[in-house]
C-alpha cells in the first residue's frame, strides 16, 4: 500500500493566489547556505522570452474616432490600415497579427478593430458581433484545451486580453449605445474605456466628462478593469491610476519640432497638442498601464477569469456538471461517456432506420421491375402471335399462288399443244395442196 | 452565419500582414522600469514591451513555486543525506537516527514531506519522497508497482482538477517533476533491478541517476563505472534526463550533449562542515583525508547540484507538465473511450502495459 501524507488543502477560489506560505502541511524552514533556486524566476523568465509573448487587444469605438492611429502610436509602429467606410451594412471585425520586437522580446500582437460600429441607422444588433468573436476566440482555445492529443504551449492564443472601448468627446455623458455595449462585454473581456480625441474639451470640461461617465458605469453595474493593487510594488501606481480613469487620449504619428526634439503632437494653428505631454493628455499613462504594468495581470485575468466563466457556463450548458443528483462527484469523463454512449445509440437507431427504408425501397423497386417483365412477355407473345398469323396467311397466298402458276402452265401447255397440233394440220393441209398442183 | 464574416476577414488580412511585414522592429532602449517619466520615452521611441519580463517576475515571485523530488534506492545509500546536502536543511529524515523505530517496511511505503523554503525572496514549496523499503527484500519483484501507482496518481489528480467544470485558480501541482535513482557503487554495471525500474520509469517521469556514497570509487573506478553504466543505459533503451527526443534546439542539444556526458554523476552528501585551509566546507572526515562535497575535484556534487536546480529545474517541471502529463493524459482519454467507462474504473498500468 502506499499513502501520501501530504494532502493539500487549497483556498476556495478567491480573487488572489493562495499564498505557499499558508498550507498547512508545509513546514518552513530556514536554509544554512546558498541553494541557488533564487534563479528560479531568471529560468521561467528566460523560457518565456524564447517562446515568446502573445497579446490581442480589441478596439470599439466608432468609424472615425481614432482606433488605428492610437494604435499606431502606441506601438511605435504603422500597422498599415485604410479607412472604412461609414456604410457598412453590419458590424464586423477585422484582426491583424503583428510580430513586434523589443531588444531581445518578441511579442506576437493581435488587434482587432470593429469596422462599421455605430454607423448603422438600427444599431440593436452592434454588440452581437462583437461579443460573439470573443465567444469564437474562448471557444477555439477551449477546444484546443479539450482534445485528446493538444499542444497548449505551442497553441497561438487568441483570446482577447483587453478591449479599449473609445468614448466620444461628446462632454456630456455616456450614449446608450456604449452602456449597453460595456454591459454585454464586462463579464467577458477586461474592459478600460479611454476618451478619445481628447484635444476637443478642455481641461475643466474633461474632469466634469470624467466624473459623469464613472459614475453612470458604477450606477448601470459596469464592471471595468480595475488595474490590481495586491502587490505593494506597483499597488501606488496603479490605485492612483484607478483614480484617472477613463483615459483622455489623443493619438498621433505626426512629429513636430518643439524645442530641439522632434515630438509626436498634432498641430493646430492655436497651438500643438503633444502626445506624451502628461499635462496635455493622458497617453503616456494608457501605455504605461497597459504595456508596461499590466500585460500580465490582464492575460492573466483573461485566462483565470473571463475564460474560466465561459468555460463553466458552457460546459454546464453541455449538461456536464461536477456532481449528480446524489451530490456525488462525478467526473467529466463519466458524464462524456453517458452522452456519447446516447449518441452512439441515437446514431445506431437512425442507422436502422435507414436500413430499414433501403431495403423497402428495393423490394418496390424489385416488384416494378418484374411487373414491367410481365408486361413485356405478355407483348412478346403476343407480338410473336401476329407473326405467326401472318406467316401462315402468307403460306396460304403463296399456295394459291402456286395452284394459279400449275393451272396457268397446264393451261398453256395444253394451248400450246394444240397450237402445235394446229400448226401441224396446217402444214399437212398445206403440203396436200401443193402436192395437187 | 454572422460568425462566417468576422473570421474571413481576419484570414485574409492576416495574409496580407505576413507578406508584407514578417517582422516589425521596434527601436528599443535601456532597460526603463516602469517609474520613468516622459521625456526619456519620448526621446527614445520607448513603448516597454520589455517591461513585461518583469512582470513575470513579480508574479512568478508572489506565487512562488512548487518542486516535487522522488529519491530512490535500497537503504543505506545517502538518499536523505544527499537531499538535506542538496537543500542545506533537513527536508528528509533519515532513517538512522538512534530515535528511529520502524524496521524495513514489507512493501516499498512511500512517504512524502513538504517544506516551504525561501531564498532572496524567491518562496518555495518543496516535497520529497522517499521510498523506504525499495530493493531492501529477498523478494524484490515488482517493487517498482508502488512507485509507478503514486506517480500515476499523482497525474490522474491533476487530470481530475483539470476536468472539472469548477477548476481551482491555481491547481496544485503534486505531480513528481524529478526522479534520482541512486545507483550502489558497486563499480560493475546495472544490476537487473537497476535495469528494471529505469525502463519502467524512464517512460513516465524524469529520471536522474546518481552514483551513490561515490567516495568508495577512485577518480578512474569511477570513469569506467560511468561508461559502463552509458553503455548499459543505451543498450537497454533507457530514457533518462536530459532526454534527447526534447531537445529543442541545436543550441539546447549542444548543452544537454555535454551533460549527457557525465550523467551519472559521482556524488556524496554530508552535512557536518569541517575547517579545511581556513575555510569551512562541507565534507566528509576520515582518517585519510577529507573529502570536499562542493569540491569539483573530489566529487561531482556540484554539477548535481547546477543541473537539478541552478539551471534546468524549471525545465524538469515543463518536461513534467508538457511531456509527461500529457502522455498520461492521451493513454487515460483513449482508454476510456475503448473501454467506453468513466474514471471510476481506473486500473493502474505498469509501464510495460503502455500503449
Amino acid at each position: 500500500m502506499s499513502c501520501c501524507f501530504a494532502k493539500f488543502t487549497s483556498n476556495a477560489s478567491s480573487s488572489c493566489l493562495p499564498c505557499l506560505a499558508q498550507d498547512k502541511n508545509a513546514r518552513p524552514l530556514s536554509l544554512s547556505g546558498h541553494v541557488g533556486f533564487d534563479s528560479l524566476p531568471d529560468q521561467l523568465v528566460n523560457k518565456s522570452t524564447s517562446q515568446g509573448f502573445c497579446f490581442n487587444i480589441l478596439c470599439i469605438g466608432e468609424t472615425g474616432i481614432g482606433k488605428s492611429t492610437l494604435m499606431d502610436t502606441l506601438f511605435n509602429t504603422n500597422f498599415e490600415n485604410f479607412e472604412s467606410s461609414h456604410f457598412e451594412p453590419k458590424v464586423k471585425l477585422r484582426a491583424q497579427t503583428y510580430d513586434l520586437q523589443e531588444s531581445n522580446v518578441r511579442l506576437k500582437l493581435t488587434i482587432v478593430n470593429t469596422v462599421g460600429f455605430g454607423d448603422q441607422m438600427n444599431k440593436q444588433e452592434s454588440y452581437q458581433h462583437v461579443v460573439d468573436y470573443i465567444d469564437t476566440q474562448f471557444e477555439s482555445y477551449l477546444q484546443e484545451e479539450l482534445k485528446i492529443k493538444r499542444s497548449l504551449h505551442n497553441y497561438h492564443d487568441s483570446r482577447i486580453h483587453a478591449c479599449l472601448y473609445f468614448i466620444a468627446p461628446s462632454g456630456h455623458s455616456l450614449k446608450s449605445l456604449d452602456l449597453v455595449t460595456m454591459k454585454k462585454l464586462d463579464s467577458k473581456v477586461n474592459i478600460i474605456p479611454v476618451i478619445a480625441k481628447a484635444d476637443t474639451i478642455s481641461k475643466s470640461e474633461l474632469h466634469k466628462f470624467k466624473i459623469k461617465i464613472m459614475s453612470e458605469l458604477v450606477s448601470n453595474g459596469v464592471q471595468i478593469y480595475q488595474f490590481p493593487i495586491d502587490d505593494e510594488t506597483v499597488s501606488k501606481i496603479n490605485t492612483a491610476m484607478n483614480g484617472h480613469l477613463p483615459f483622455a487620449v489623443v493619438g498621433s504619428t505626426e512629429e513636430v519640432k518643439i524645442g530641439n526634439k522632434m515630438v509626436k503632437a498634432r498641430q493646430y494653428p492655436w497651438g500643438v497638442v503633444q502626445v506624451e505631454n502628461e499635462n496635455h493628455c493622458d497617453f503616456v499613462k494608457l501605455r504605461e498601464m497597459l504595456i508596461c504594468v499590466n500585460m500580465e495581470d490582464l492575460r492573466e485575468q483573461t485566462h483565470t477569469r473571463h475564460y474560466e466563466l465561459y468555460r463553466r457556463c458552457k460546459l454546464e450548458e453541455m449538461g456536464f456538471k461536477d456532481t449528480d443528483a446524489e451530490s456525488k462527484p462525478v467526473s467529466l469523463q463519466q458524464t462524456y461517456e453517458a452522452k456519447r454512449q446516447e449518441f452512439l445509440g441515437e446514431l445506431q437507431k437512425r442507422e436502422e432506420e435507414m436500413r430499414q427504408m433501403f431495403v423497402q425501397r428495393v423490394k418496390e423497386k424489385e416488384m416494378e421491375l418484374k411487373e414491367a417483365e410481365r408486361e413485356l412477355q405478355a407483348k412478346f407473345e403476343q407480338l410473336k402471335r401476329l407473326h405467326h398469323d401472318e406467316t401462315s396467311k402468307l403460306d396460304e397466298k403463296r399456295r394459291m399462288l402456286e395452284d394459279e402458276i400449275n393451272t396457268f402452265n397446264k393451261k398453256k401447255a395444253a394451248t400450246e399443244l394444240l397450237q402445235a397440233q394446229a400448226f401441224n394440220t396446217n402444214a399437212n393441209i398445206k403440203k396436200d395442196k401443193d402436192r395437187k398442183k | 452565419m454572422r460568425e462566417d464574416i468576422p473570421q474571413r476577414l481576419k484570414t485574409q488580412v492576416q495574409m496580407e500582414e505576413n507578406d508584407t511585414d514578417p517582422t516589425e522592429q521596434v527601436p528599443c532602449t535601456n532597460d526603463s522600469g516602469p517609474e520613468d517619466h516622459t521625456q526619456d520615452h519620448a526621446t527614445l521611441n520607448y513603448v516597454g514591451i520589455e517591461a513585461v519580463l518583469d512582470q513575470m517576475r513579480r508574479k512568478a515571485m508572489k506565487t512562488g513555486f512548487e518542486f516535487n523530488i522522488m529519491v530512490v534506492g535500497q537503504s543505506g545509500l545517502g538518499k536523505s543525506t544527499l537531499m538535506n546536502t542538496l537543500f542545506k536543511s533537513k527536508v528528509s529524515r533519515k532513517s538512522c537516527t538512534p530515535n528511529y523505530e520502524e524496521k524495513i517496511q514489507k512493501t516499498v511505503h512511500l512517504q512524502s514531506v513538504s517544506h516551504v523554503i525561501e531564498e532572496k525572496g524567491v518562496k518555495m514549496k518543496l516535497t520529497v519522497i522517499d521510498t523506504p523499503g525499495f530493493g531492501d527484500q529477498i523478494d524484490n519483484d515488482n517493487c517498482w508497482e508502488p512507485i509507478v501507482k503514486y506517480i500515476n496518481e499523482q497525474y490522474e489528480k491533476f487530470l481530475r482538477e483539470e476536468l472539472s467544470i469548477n477548476r481551482k485558480r491555481r491547481i496544485p501541482d503534486t505531480r513528481v517533476h524529478c526522479c534520482v535513482y541512486f545507483l550502489p557503487p558497486t563499480g560493475h554495471c546495472l544490476r537487473p533491478i537497476d535495469i528494471e525500474f529505469l525502463k519502467r520509469l524512464g517512460e513516465i517521469v524524469s529520471i536522474v541517476p546518481v552514483i551513490a556514497k561515490a567516495d568508495t570509487l577512485t577518480i578512474e573506478e569511477r570513469q569506467e563505472f560511468r561508461k559502463k553504466i552509458q553503455h548499459d543505459l543505451q543498450a537497454n533503451e533507457i530514457r533518462v534526463y536530459p532526454q534527447r527526443e526534447y531537445d529543442e534546439d541545436a543550441e539546447d542539444r549542444i548543452l544537454n550533449d555535454k551533460i549527457r556526458e557525465k550523467i551519472p554523476f559521482a556524488v556524496v552528501g554530508t552535512d557536518r562542515e569541517h575547517q579545511v585551509n581556513g575555510n569551512k566546507v562541507l565534507g566528509r572526515k576520515t582518517k585519510w583525508g577529507i573529502i570536499e562535497v562542493e569540491n569539483v575535484a573530489h566529487c561531482e556534487f556540484t554539477n548535481f547540484r547546477d543541473l537539478l536546480i541552478r539551471s534546468h529545474l524549471q525545465d524538469l517541471k515543463d518536461v513534467t507538465h508538457n511531456i509527461h502529463y500529457e502522455t498520461y493524459r492521451v493513454r487515460r482519454l483513449n482508454d476510456s473511450n475503448v473501454n467506453g467507462l468513466g474514471l471510476s474504473s481506473l486500473s493502474i498500468t505498469t509501464g510495460e502495459n503502455v500503449l
